[in-house]
């Protein structure tokens, strides 16, 4: 009888890339269900603009690239730039702000450094610069969270549509009525303005570390983040770097002057941290990939996390802090080669 | 009894993977009955080709010596029955390289008259270790873990070592394979009886028989022969069941906590290591004068109809094997010799058993998983990698062709055990990518090479005209001193001379 010539293993593989990517999008909901909770229907319509527009922009941008469209669209990694980018963005954000940030990331961000696998930065992160940049007001539209006492105005969900669309806001209100300080914009000026962090915590905005709401949905965004780390779809080195990185440094900056500093528990629970440690620096593609490398990483993403917070310009500091550490990650790797089993260890003379 | 386990060095990554081996251990070993024609590859080890010593027409016995490594690395062929030499001619093999290789072809004669062993049998107690050594090298023993290095040369080479350990392995780690479990369970004795010969072959004291945890039957088997015996330098040793624990290096690794140097051998740690079949070839040869003429394999997958472990003589066809076995299924598409992961595939089921074929393995054709993606640095694969090596960066500098990264993120140590390939999500064949671009680099070394021969050659060639040149001008330069402290008269006298002799001739 005859055979057809394989190649050794025969088995076939466990795992698929769009299988992860799904996996990361599902362990992303229990966060976007709280998002929605807390902060309106806004977060829906900035996830469906950024979906449309990223994955038109990837099916396009294959085309162009002479790339079978359906395949790489299918692999859900452009859903998953297009969400990270919606959990960027203030719950109202006029659509071709978002659409913009969508196709940055995409066309310039992914698809100009050779598509996936080849992008030197996190195109989520790309694209929210660009935008943060371009667009500061629209950028700075934070609502308050809905949270009992404080001053939560309830769009209803055509006001939203519509201010997603139009850009206008609803009748008889205007940037400054709806608008509220974030609770790491709060807590900057604050402390710049030398109050001290017990002053501030007395805001009713404050909960138990971050600000009230903000910190629930760090919590849900974290049991997505554990159930990916579970299911071994992101390895524990570089969460554990971002919180070590940040930590770290903020919890010793706490010790020597509890007046002047944030503590360790606010830094963990506000602005990006716990998403950007599960979800955005674990981006595989823009990260070190040697194990030892990956925790290295990570702790460079919260050591600058907790500079630009501390000493920057910026509330948070989260995209900028990826996109340095994106630019360190060949050298890290190039630094951080694991031994060899059977190579000289370092500081062997043989 | 139970084994221990316990003080295990640690083996980075591996995969747990499902074992497939129930379906062809529930049976006793069958032995397959003897076939018409019997091909003999001269070559079914590494090293060089043993050369025939029997011509077409000759009847040869059962284990009579058909083929001779004459003194090269090698391991001789002996007859695996009795009957007529019919051709010496190239059939199709499983070796890993070139699908076809010279066979010497038996018809048997169906009476299966061994040869006379009479005289030779002796208590191998009373050889001395050299002896021992020199016999064994008449066996025509290999290794029958799968890499066939001749079993005489390999104990040659261990005993210019410092040795601590000799590591009989059962680990036997591949999916579907269970040849070597089997032996332990039906043949225990053997194998204790072939690691007493290899420890009185080498002058050792300490042997560990390492297990892996899946196969209680067999660890009981051996303790009970052990108890037995009560040889205190034999120690049974359970290792987990981890994908690939049973290579040489790992399992070396994974039972004294010493790595194997890069391109090194176990025997620079102390270490030599035997498969257990191999032992019991050992035994069966010294203690009953068999020479290495059947093996146990396993015939399974999911396109033979009655998976099972068999006896059969070398030589035996691939074709009679399987028809022993009930024959394929109707999902036969694929046909490797060893296991899934690291064996080969051969596109005709002409091909003969080998002393290295532990598996014959019918597979249907694996499902289709998408098209290969580009490669995400998802790093599962570095997580993986027994060896510690970054097959991401490597699949990297591979597309790139960059040989000195490749060296340096040690492509050469890469053991092409395919654990990469399992996990990776973008369905790229790293090992097979692997293992081109090593071939290439060797490539590369080889060109090298002969390029550094052709420049030293033509350096050389320089040198010697330079040193030629030099001489003659030296020479030239003292004929013209003399000439000059002469003077021009004597010039005159020569000149005049040499007329007269040419004016006498």
């Amino acid at each position: 009888m005859e055979f057809p010539r394989r190649d050794a293993p025969y088995l076939s593989p466990k795992a698929d890339v769009s299988a992860m990517m799904l996996q990361v999008l599902l362990a992303l909901i229990p966060a976007a269900l709280a998002h929605i909770w807390y902060f309106g229907p806004g977060f829906l319509f900035n996830l469906l603009v950024a979906a449309a527009f990223c994955v038109g922009g990837e099916a396009l941008m294959l085309r162009a690239r002479d790339r079978d469209p359906t395949v790489a669209v299918a692999d859900y990694s452009a859903l998953v730039t297009a969400a990270l980018l919606a959990f960027a963005l203030p719950s109202l954000t006029p659509w071709w702000v978002t659409a913009t940030g969508a196709l940055f990331a995409i066309v310039i961000a992914k698809h100009l450094y050779g598509g996936l696998g080849f992008n030197v930065f996190n195109p989520a992160m790309v694209g929210y610069v660009v935008i943060l940049v371009a667009y500061p007001m629209e950028m700075n539209l934070w609502v308050a969270p809905r949270m009992g006492d404080i001053d939560y105005i309830d769009l209803t969900l055509m006001q939203t549509i519509k201010y997603t669309l139009t850009g206008m806001y609803p009748d008889a209100l205007n940037f400054d009525a709806i608008s509220r300080a974030t609770p790491l914009d709060a807590m900057q000026s604050g402390l710049r303005n030398m109050r001290t962090y017990a002053e501030i915590r007395t805001n009713p905005m404050m909960g138990d570390f971050g600000g009230r709401g903000w910190e629930w949905i760090g919590n849900f965004v974290a049991f997505g983040g554990f159930w990916l780390l579970i299911k071994k779809i992101i390895r524990w080195q570089i969460p554990t770097g971002v919180f070590a990185g940040l930590l770290i440094p903020a919890g010793l900056m706490y010790m020597i002057a509890p007046g002047t500093n944030a503590s360790p528990g606010f830094h963990l629970f506000s602005g990006a941290t716990i998403l950007c440690a599960f979800f955005i620096a674990t981006d595989p593609v823009s990260a070190a990939t040697s194990p030892k490398g990956r925790f290295v990483y990570g702790c460079g993403i919260g050591f600058l996390i907790f500079a630009i917070r501390k000493w920057g310009s910026f509330a948070d500091g989260v995209a900028f802090a990826i996109l340095l550490m994106n630019m360190a990650a060949p050298a890290i790797d190039y630094i951080t080669k694991p031994h060899i089993v059977g190579h000289a260890r370092r500081g062997d003379h043989q | 009894m139970s084994a221990p386990t316990y003080d295990l060095g640690k083996l980075h990554g591996g995969l747990r993977l499902a074992a497939h081996k129930k379906q062809s251990t529930s049976e006793a070993i069958q032995v397959v009955p003897l076939p018409e024609q019997l091909i003999l590859p001269i070559t079914q080890h590494a090293g060089d080709a043993a050369q025939p010593i029997v011509d077409i027409g000759d009847r040869v016995l059962k284990g009579q010596l058909l083929a001779d490594p004459d003194g090269l690395l090698g391991a001789g062929v002996h007859a695996s029955s009795s009957g007529k030499i019919v051709a010496i001619e190239p059939w199709p093999v499983s070796r890993r390289y070139g699908d076809t290789a010279p066979c010497i072809v038996i018809e048997c004669d169906g009476e299966d008259r061994a040869i006379d062993a009479a005289g030779i049998a002796a208590d191998y107690e009373q050889l001395s270790p050299d002896q021992l050594l020199a016999r064994i090298l008449q066996g025509g023993i290999v290794g029958l873990g799968g890499a066939v290095f001749p079993t005489a040369q390999k104990l040659m080479q261990a005993i210019t070592c410092e040795l601590d350990y000799l590591i009989l392995n059962g680990v036997e780690c591949e999916p579907y394979i269970s040849c070597d479990d089997m032996l332990m369970r039906e043949h225990a004795g053997e194998i204790i009886g072939g690691a007493q010969i290899l420890l009185r072959a080498l002058a050792l004291d300490v042997a560990y028989v390492v297990v892996e945890s899946d196969k209680p039957e067999a660890i009981r088997r051996l303790g009970e022969v052990m108890g037995e015996l009560g040889d205190e330098r034999l120690i049974l040793k359970q290792v987990p069941t981890i994908y690939p624990s049973g290579g040489e290096d790992q399992l070396v690794q994974l039972v004294t906590n010493r790595e194997v140097p890069s391109g090194g051998l176990p025997t620079d740690v102390g270490c030599l290591v035997q498969n257990v079949g191999t032992a019991a070839a050992i035994h069966a040869w010294i203690r009953r004068n068999e020479p290495l003429v059947s093996r146990i394999t396993t015939v399974t997958g999911d396109g033979i109809a009655k998976p099972m472990n068999v006896e059969a003589r070398i030589g035996t066809t691939v074709a009679d094997i399987v028809s022993f076995a009930g024959g394929y299924t109707e999902h036969a598409q694929q046909l490797i010799i060893g296991g899934p992961m690291t064996g080969k595939s051969v596109t005709t089921d002409k091909v003969p058993l080998v002393k290295a074929t532990n598996c014959i393995l019918v597979l249907s054709e694996a499902p289709a998983v998408g098209a290969e993606l580009p490669c995400i640095r998802c790093g599962d694969c570095a997580a993986v990698c027994p060896i510690q090596l970054l097959p991401q960066q490597l699949f990297w500098y591979a597309c790139a062709d960059d040989e000195e990264k490749l060296r340096r993120y040690g492509l050469i140590d890469c053991i092409e055990c395919g654990c990469c390939d399992l996990v990776c999500p973008s369905h790229i064949p790293l090992t097979a990518d692997f293992r081109t671009a090593k071939a290439r680099i060797m490539e590369l070394a080889d060109e090298k090479a002969r390029a550094a021969r052709a420049r030293q050659r033509f350096e050389a060639r320089n040198a010697r005209l330079e040193s030629e040149a030099h001489t003659r001008d030296a020479e030239l330069s003292r004929q013209k001193e003399s000439a000059r402290k002469a003077g021009p008269d004597a010039i005159a006298e020569i000149l005049k001379r040499k007329q007269e002799q040419s004016d006498e001739d």
